[in-house]
């Protein structure tokens, strides 16, 4: 990962110009948080942009951790999910006491509460990165998620903590009972966090956050303490989390020990790295797709957490910049004009890798309603579980789609170093 | 009190042996490869399964044979096309492809048997009493699982140490260029080292399987505490994993054992507060912080010792 391109790298290299299309980028992503909602108004898609947004700003602040510190995290949710009990707890309380405070600086709250957990575990936390540092944040995330069944008083045990969050001081008018005003007001979070975030790469402590990742050593001979860089990552990290927390817990109405869990951990990490960490968008494309497979899937096959694994073993072994990588790859190719010269390696390649994925569906719905029995349908054809032509048909095209895909794959690494001379000759690509 | 501390420590003893057998060959693995095998506690469930269904086929014996081998060539096969695909990418992809087939062999074991416990029975020739301490009956496969993991424990030590095998896998360890260089496949030593880890894991599934509960959550429960397993007894050390093996099988079951909690010891104390998190820590039993204890281990020998009981570096 340590020679991934960084962003320094792309932005060292904008043409004149480039300020116009990056504010282009973030008007253009805040123009769509606004106008979204009103193109798809139905009750589910609200829903499904307000999680989405969460998402956002949840795998964004995986991100400081894994893409720019190089910490790898398996306890993420924790700041999260304490960010929500503590936005609760607050909301219950600004409720119960009248307070002139109003709902959408709850979310502060939260953020407030998954840093100031980073600031009391963290320091022994970041003593250390790599491997130990997983395994620690697996540990802690462990603990707290026991503990949280324990503390009943605060955690509320198994039920978890409700709350009501039209109780609170109406703003401008908004009561929050409605969907669409709890999507602006987490669109409004997702935009000012986004905004904060990326400042943050920017500013030195980004850089030398992006230094202690990739050499720790050196940083340490031109005066800084990585430890203390990783500690300060990873309260900024906690932060984040912690809004996204406090987030869901307005949303919901709700906080319970599943939103400290491994799992809600686990998915971060998918999101962050499905998405590609060496960028900064890329987490926020992996929170939209995971997010909307998360959605999606669950009402089509009753394994979708499956095909979470599948897709993430998939992208960890062939492609490990992730969605973010595999675009940026093709940047370079563009500016040089030479993309042309692979596409069509690509469509050829495309057929038997389709052929491919359509078999290990297919594989795996097969066992998984062998005993249920209800036909799968796959592009409209219905194939029954227990029939050895469906099975017949599935070794078929993964077998044969992945043979001649690792074919037409060489053919593409093939039309990729033609190109990737070109592009380097005209001086695009280093 | 003296029955409690004797079957405690039985059962202590052999929640132990039973983490050994894992962390064993997580241990080498990782001081071999560096990379810590996310999927080791799947790899202890896909054991349990399939001694499970290979008994419903064939009878527990040949099961106990068979299922850690087919777990063994499943982990060679992950070590030949995952893990030797990915190390160029760095040891974060491949904790990270780990972590990826802990999470979908969940899926795959769950898809498979479902997600509630399987009928997984002690073999009938093994389903009696052993013996009779302080009127609790010791079921003899207790003893048989205690067997096994003793004699695996041997077995794995004089194979280490006493044999020319043990010698090339000791030297790749530490140098694998110089033994790669006399001669040795370095990589098939890697492969098999792996499978034989992964094997272990497996056999230690297929014996637990029928004492504790086979669930398709077995590996999510155990896993974690494997890992504070290698941590506290110092990552890399064979020893350490031994110590802090048994040290942990011990600490869990003791307190799952003992009833105790602050408002018993100190009850006409009681404060009696209102519920605030003062009566929750007040009012809970030691069995129920029994689930936690590793991790507040863990946390503390980080604090203190942080290259773990019997480690020699840093971790």
């Amino acid at each position: 990962m340590s020679n991934a391109p960084t962003p320094s790298i792309a932005a060292a290299k904008q043409e004149p110009g480039g300020a116009l299309s990056f504010y282009g980028v973030w008007l253009l992503g805040a123009i769509a948080l606004v106008v979204l909602p009103l193109i798809f108004s139905s009750g589910g898609s609200l829903t499904s942009f307000s999680l989405i947004g969460i998402a956002i700003i949840f795998a964004l602040s995986y991100n400081i951790l894994l893409g720019q510190t190089g910490l790898l995290s398996f306890g993420h949710a924790v700041q999260y999910g304490l960010g929500g009990f503590l936005a609760v707890h607050v909301m219950n309380a600004v409720a119960s006491h009248n307070w002139p405070i109003p709902l959408p600086v709850i979310p502060l709250a939260g953020g407030i509460g998954g840093m100031a957990f980073a600031l009391l575990v963290g320091w022994v936390m970041t003593k250390r990165a790599g491997t130990v540092f997983a395994m620690i944040s697996l540990g802690i995330g462990e603990l707290v998620a026991s503990s949280s069944l324990i503390l009943r008083s605060v955690f509320g045990g198994e039920s978890g903590i409700t709350t009501d969050r039209t109780s609170l001081m109406p703003m401008f008018g908004w009561t929050f009972g409605p969907q669409i005003q709890v999507y602006y007001l987490i669109a409004f979070w997702v935009m000012v966090s986004a905004i904060a975030m990326y400042a943050l790469t920017r500013t030195p402590l980004g850089r030398i956050c992006n230094a202690v990742r990739d050499n720790p050593e050196r940083v340490e001979f031109i005066g800084y303490d990585p430890h203390v860089v990783r500690y300060l990552a990873y309260m900024f990290a906690g932060f984040f989390a912690g809004i996204a927390g406090g987030l869901t817990a307005i949303n919901f109405e709700i906080a319970n020990s599943a939103y400290l869990g491994a799992t809600q951990s686990g998915l971060v990490l998918f999101s962050a790295f499905i998405g590609g960490t060496a960028y900064f968008f890329g987490p926020i494309l992996g929170a939209i797709l995971v997010t909307y497979l998360q959605l999606g899937l669950t009402s089509v096959t009753s394994v979708w957490q499956l095909y979470f694994g599948v897709i993430f073993i998939g992208i960890v072994m062939f492609a490990p910049g992730g969605i973010a990588g595999i675009l940026m790859k093709h940047r370079p190719l563009i500016r040089a004009g030479t993309l042309g010269t692979v596409i069509p390696s690509y469509l050829v390649a495309a057929i038997p890798t389709l052929a491919l994925a359509l078999g290990i569906i297919l594989t795996i719905e097969t066992v998984a309603r062998f005993s249920g029995g209800d036909a799968i349908k796959l592009l409209g054809i219905p194939f029954v579980a227990t029939a050895p032509t469906t099975w017949a048909a599935a070794a078929v095209l993964v077998i044969g789609g992945f043979l001649v895909a690792r074919i037409t794959w060489r053919r593409v690494a093939e039309a990729w170093d033609r190109a990737a001379t070109v592009a380097r000759d005209r001086g695009y690509l280093a | 009190m003296a029955e409690l501390i004797v079957i405690s420590t039985l059962n202590g003893v052999l929640f132990g042996m039973l983490l050994f057998l894992l962390s064993s060959g997580l241990t080498v693995i990782f001081s071999m490869m560096g990379v810590l095998n996310f999927a080791h506690a799947s790899f202890y469930m896909l054991g349990a399964f399939f001694g499970y269904q290979l008994t419903r086929w064939i009878g527990f014996w040949p099961a106990l044979v068979i299922a850690p081998l087919l777990v063994g060539v499943v982990g060679m096969g992950v070590e030949r096309y995952g893990l030797r695909n990915t190390h160029k990418h760095g040891h974060v992809a491949e904790l990270l492809l780990t972590f990826g087939l802990a999470f979908a062999i969940e899926e795959i074991v769950s898809m498979i048997w479902g997600k509630s416990p399987v009928d997984y029975r002690v073999p009938a020739a093994l389903d009696f009493p052993a013996f009779t301490v302080f009127s609790t009956n010791y079921p003899a496969y207790k003893i048989f699982m205690l067997v096994v993991s003793v004699v695996i424990f041997i077995a794995l030590l004089v194979t280490l140490k006493r044999t020319r095998v043990g010698l090339i896998v000791q030297a790749a360890l530490t140098h694998p260029s110089m033994v790669g260089h006399l001669g040795h496949n370095v990589g098939r030593v890697f492969m098999l080292v792996f499978g034989v880890g992964s094997a272990l894991a497996g056999l230690a599934g297929v014996i637990a399987g029928p004492s504790l509960v086979t669930q398709s959550d077995m590996a999510a429960l155990l896993g974690p505490i494997l890992f504070v397993v290698i941590v506290f007894g110092g990552l890399g050390s064979l020893p350490g994993a031994f110590v802090a093996s048994l040290l942990i099988g011990l600490i869990q079951t003791f307190a799952v054992a003992l009833n105790g909690s602050l408002a018993s010891v100190f009850g006409p104390l009681d404060p009696s507060l209102g519920p605030s998190p003062l009566t929750d820590i007040w009012n809970v039993t030691i069995a129920q912080i029994a689930p936690i204890l590793p991790y507040v281990l863990l946390v503390l020998v980080l604090i203190f010792r942080p290259m773990g009981l019997l480690g020699t570096r840093e971790s």
